[in-house]
């Protein structure tokens, strides 16, 4: 290649920009900008782009963050419901496992609370080879009328066959607000996804998949209004979003106020 | 445990610069940055298995953002007397910087994902491949993000301060 006919890559001119460009590139760099004053332009700009975003580190010296301090006030809210726990507890003669951990989870913000229900489930009943749920698919109906009364609102029991996954079975869960429903499916390999479901505890409206990744597990969860869900998987985030707009999609076609056969 | 709140806290510049340029009202960008730690430190336990903490803690206040962001897309902006002070009409002697409260407008327009890349690569001065490392995206991905931010970025500040660029190089 000639000097003349040198155009850098756009990633090139932006690493020319970030000081990132190899240095034997540099001085061709300059000659083009040299000879192209409408690139060099917007060169230019992104560098003063730059400079702006590093006039932005200067920091107010504010309230110090100490780490102590809001360690200090989870532990405080955790001890207070722990005691609450404890008395709960003993009033009705105490119980332990599922019960006890719902209880002694701190007050966190209900999507929190979503996704750690839904990762422990997938955790408890995952693995389980004997009784991985309670109905078993050749009783859809069943499941579907039964959960549905349970969570007192219409549940579907989405189908995932277009993903690979057939319906195993599933489950009534306590969960936190409200008992929950749990729906195994498997693939061809054995791999197997949960779909955990709430009842929204109150209106309101949120209209994105939001995801979270825990180890090697994916999880998608949507809070709606009637209905919150959390689908979970070790697959990757693509597919996860995938398999959870299918599962939207049924799921809130029973949302319909067309009242439903429930 | 404690080991995690030092980690915690050796992240507690960058996550107050990050959320500093995204939230103009210091007091609400320390808040986030607060509402993050906490998060962080009750969701440990998630955490115990991974490395990257970084950009773990990154992604959190990034999605307290986003969210709130979101909620409040309706409601109107409160702008304080002393940003009204060097808003974008400013005086020609400043034509070569770029004002910082504009880049900080411009900046909210972004979608989150280039926020994201073009914050961490002009602010923090990470390499692309940092970048792509703490993100867990392609550096390809990276890339691209970058460009579409930057080009966006000068469109918009073109718009906004579009006497003082009008000089010949």
């Amino acid at each position: 290649m000639t000097e003349a006919a040198f155009r850098p890559s756009e990633e090139q001119l932006h690493a020319y920009v970030d000081g990132f460009l190899d240095r034997s590139l540099q001085g061709a760099v300059e000659r083009f900008l040299a000879e192209n004053p409408g690139e060099a332009l917007r060169i230019e700009a992104y560098r003063q782009q730059n400079a702006a975003l590093q006039a932005l580190r200067a920091l107010p010296e504010s309230r110090p963050f100490t780490v102590p301090e809001f360690r200090a006030r989870i532990r405080w809210s955790r001890l207070a419901v722990q005691v609450a726990a404890a008395v709960l507890l003993l009033a009705v003669g105490g119980g332990a496992g599922w019960w006890g951990r719902v209880l002694l989870a701190p007050r966190e913000p209900l999507w929190v609370r979503l996704v750690d229900q839904a990762e422990r489930a997938y955790q408890t009943f995952v693995p389980e080879v004997v009784h991985p749920v309670e109905v078993t698919r050749d009783q859809e109906q069943h499941l579907r009328t039964w959960l549905s009364k349970r969570l007192g609102t219409p549940v579907a029991v989405p189908v995932l066959t277009s993903h690979g996954y057939e319906l195993v079975g599933g489950r009534l869960l306590p969960g936190d607000p409200g008992p929950a429903a749990l729906f195994m499916y498997q693939d061809a390999q054995g791999s197997r996804l949960t779909l955990y479901v709430l009842a929204a505890p109150s209106k309101r409206r949120d209209t994105a998949f939001r995801y979270v990744q825990s180890g090697s597990l994916w999880i998608c969860y949507w809070m709606g209004e009637n209905i919150d869900f959390a689908l979970t998987g070790e697959v990757d985030r693509d597919q996860i979003k995938d398999i959870a707009k299918t599962a939207y999609m049924q799921l809130n076609n029973m949302k319909l106020p067309s009242g439903g056969d429930w | 445990m404690d080991d995690f709140g030092r980690l915690i806290e050796q992240e507690v510049p960058r996550l107050r610069r990050y959320a500093h340029a995204l939230v103009r009202d210091p007091e609400r960008a320390d808040d986030l940055v607060q509402d993050c730690l906490e998060r962080a430190w009750r969701k440990s336990h998630l955490w115990v298995r991974r490395t990257n903490l970084r950009g773990w803690l990154m992604t959190i206040l990034h999605n307290l953002y986003a969210n709130a962001a979101r909620k409040h897309s309706n409601s109107p902006t409160l702008v304080s007397l002393d940003d009204t002070t060097q808003a974008p009409g400013t005086p020609a002697t400043q034509a070569e910087e770029l004002n910082a409260l504009a880049v900080r407008e411009a900046l909210q327009t972004l979608p989150a994902e280039q926020q994201q890349v073009l914050l961490l690569v002009g602010m923090e001065q990470m390499h692309y491949a940092e970048v792509a490392a703490l993100l867990k995206i392609p550096i390809g991905t990276v890339m691209s993000r970058l460009f579409r931010a930057r080009e966006r970025m000068r469109v918009l500040l073109a718009e906004s301060t579009r006497p003082t660029l009008r000089r010949v190089k």
